[in-house]
């Protein structure tokens, strides 16, 4: 009850200031300000709200777990290759060190959780990746992740999911992440080429080598609200060009009125979106119907 | 030469570039530009030729020699119409049944506002997928500068080669040492880790042949043109579906486990 006064929208400005002074009686550590809409949220009320601010809709990051449990039918995924982790194949400095922190602060051993499962009953594979490990970066396992995914899908003939979230390629493990585009691309083509749907959801922020392979190589390509979703970064291109960049460039809005993707799914929507889609899919209720 | 002299020795003004390459290895190049879609990117070179007599379709990014040439090719950084004008031309070529063959020197695809808002990403990941399963023979040669996704959009081939001091890498060891260790100063030290030399890319399994440089040879050229020759005559008699599982299993296997 406390907590619906607090966050009540307020009606005038003199009681947007008693808001503010009632919400800093809240502890810090309990409350986290939109970085939109500069509100202030409890920060146990957010994952209610599928991770998005409740007021205007901001979606925060979120980790590939809790997609996985927002998207799969409970009970259904199933997971591949949970166990496999990077090897430092160049001798890199360093970067042991920082993969054991990624796993420390994940839990997870990579940058992405792959698996089947079913969607509102539609069974397809999914491959989600985790924004808190090394920013989604991709080297060689998550590479090898998403290319074995693809690899059993088509020998399944079933469709995937996917959830990007990525910095780019993995700079520590130098030009074999680099193959990896070539690599999953692959995959990707031949699991298209025998008529399996992969539907692809770009979530903020996929960038580099992501984009410019498996994000961009959906049948269908959605985006969550706001996204940036680029090849070079907002900030290289300001200092190629040495000027700033328009309001909105390269967010999901963006892409969409330029013809790049074709729809932006709030987080709430997503599943039955995706499940629409899977079932207007579906070949075997279209085999039923010759 | 240490890996990061050999970056800026083939970012420096005397290097061979793709033009030299095609009027030296070709006879009747014919150029043919655009996109089919906005334009015509000069960063790259697109036509078809005759390799020791069989007709081949030639790609090449293009750096230029001097200030005019090189302000007209955009220092060889290309646009998605670049990329997209390449991607028509293997698609020509797979339809005429000619092999391919992809001369890569390039810092990288260009970054800007037109290029991202006409789809960089989307251009270079399209030619990635096109190329795994392109219906005949592709041979991609580094001459120079191998930088990241604007090199491995033209270097998804059944065999990679490099000149002997070319580099290839993810990210140049400018931005590697800025990006991962905020010192600028420690590029040395980034373009030894990065193992981005033909040396260090031929032991990881990432390219097949390295090319001695021309210095070295007095019939460069026609040296080239001959391995060329053989490999694409050998490639060109396999059947199709053999060709393009090789040229799967050469990406799959990088990582595997």
């Amino acid at each position: 009850m406390l907590d619906r006064m607090l966050f009540r929208k307020p009606k005038n400005e003199l009681e947007g200031n008693r808001d503010k002074k009632a919400a800093s009686n809240v502890p810090d550590s309990m409350c986290v300000a939109c970085p939109q809409c500069k509100k202030t949220l409890i920060k146990s009320d957010i994952p209610d709200y599928y991770n998005t601010c409740q007021y205007c809709g901001h979606h925060f990051r979120m980790n590939a777990r809790q997609r996985i449990n927002m998207i799969a039918d409970k009970g259904t995924f199933s997971e591949r290759m949970r166990g496999v982790s990077a090897i430092n194949f160049l001798d890199f400095p360093g970067y042991e060190t920082k993969l054991e922190n990624a796993v420390l602060e994940t839990a997870e051993n990579e940058g992405v959780v792959c698996g089947r499962c079913e969607i509102n009953g539609s069974p397809c594979f999914i491959f989600v990746m985790e924004p808190s490990f090394m920013m989604g970066s991709m080297g060689t396992v998550i590479g090898e992740k998403i290319t074995s995914l693809f690899e059993e899908a088509l020998e399944e003939g079933l469709p995937v999911i996917g959830y990007t979230v990525s910095g780019g390629a993995r700079m520590q493990e130098g030009i074999l992440s680099l193959m990896q585009m070539a690599k999953v691309s692959g995959a990707v083509k031949r699991h298209s080429d025998a008529g399996n749907l992969y539907i692809v959801v770009l979530t903020d922020p996929t960038t580099g080598g992501v984009t410019a392979s498996f994000a961009m190589e959906g049948d269908i390509i959605l985006a969550e609200p706001g996204a940036l979703i680029c090849f070079a970064g907002p900030r290289v291109i300001e200092q190629t060009i040495r000027q700033k960049l328009p309001a909105g460039f390269q967010r999901a809005e963006f892409l969409l009125s330029k013809g790049f993707i074709d729809e932006i799914v709030s987080r709430k929507d997503q599943k039955a979106y995706l499940s629409k889609l899977l079932k207007l899919h579906d070949r075997r209720e279209s085999n039923d119907a010759v | 030469m240490t890996p990061y002299e050999k970056v800026k020795a083939v970012r420096s003004g005397d290097r061979l570039t793709s033009v030299d390459f095609i009027k030296n290895i070709f006879t009747e190049f014919t150029e043919l530009h655009g996109d089919r879609r906005f334009g015509d990117d000069s960063a790259i070179i697109a036509g078809i030729a005759r390799l020791s007599g069989m007709p081949v379709t030639v790609i090449g990014i293009e750096k230029g020699h001097d200030t005019k040439t090189k302000i007209k090719r955009n220092f060889g950084m290309a646009h998605p119409e670049g990329y997209r004008k390449a991607l028509r031309q293997m698609k020509l070529a797979e339809k005429f049944n000619r092999p391919v063959i992809c001369f890569v020197d390039t810092s990288g695809a260009y970054c800007g506002i037109g290029a991202e808002e006409r789809g960089q990403a989307q251009a270079i990941a399209e030619n990635l997928s096109e190329m795994m399963t392109l219906r005949v023979p592709i041979l991609s040669v580094l001459i120079g500068e191998g930088g990241s996704g604007g090199a491995i959009a033209l270097a998804v081939a059944d065999e990679v080669w490099m000149l002997e001091n070319a580099v290839y890498s993810v990210i140049s060891p400018e931005g590697c040492a800025s990006i991962l260790w905020k010192n600028p100063e420690k590029v040395e030290e980034a373009a030894k880790c990065l193992k981005m030399t033909a040396k260090d890319l031929k032991e990881l399994g990432v390219i097949e042949k390295i090319i001695a440089e021309p210095s070295k040879i007095s019939n460069f050229y026609e040296e080239l043109g001959r391995i060329m020759t053989e490999t694409i005559e050998k490639n060109m008699s396999l059947p199709v579906d053999e060709l393009l599982g090789r040229r799967y299993e050469k990406f799959r296997k990088i990582g595997r486990r």
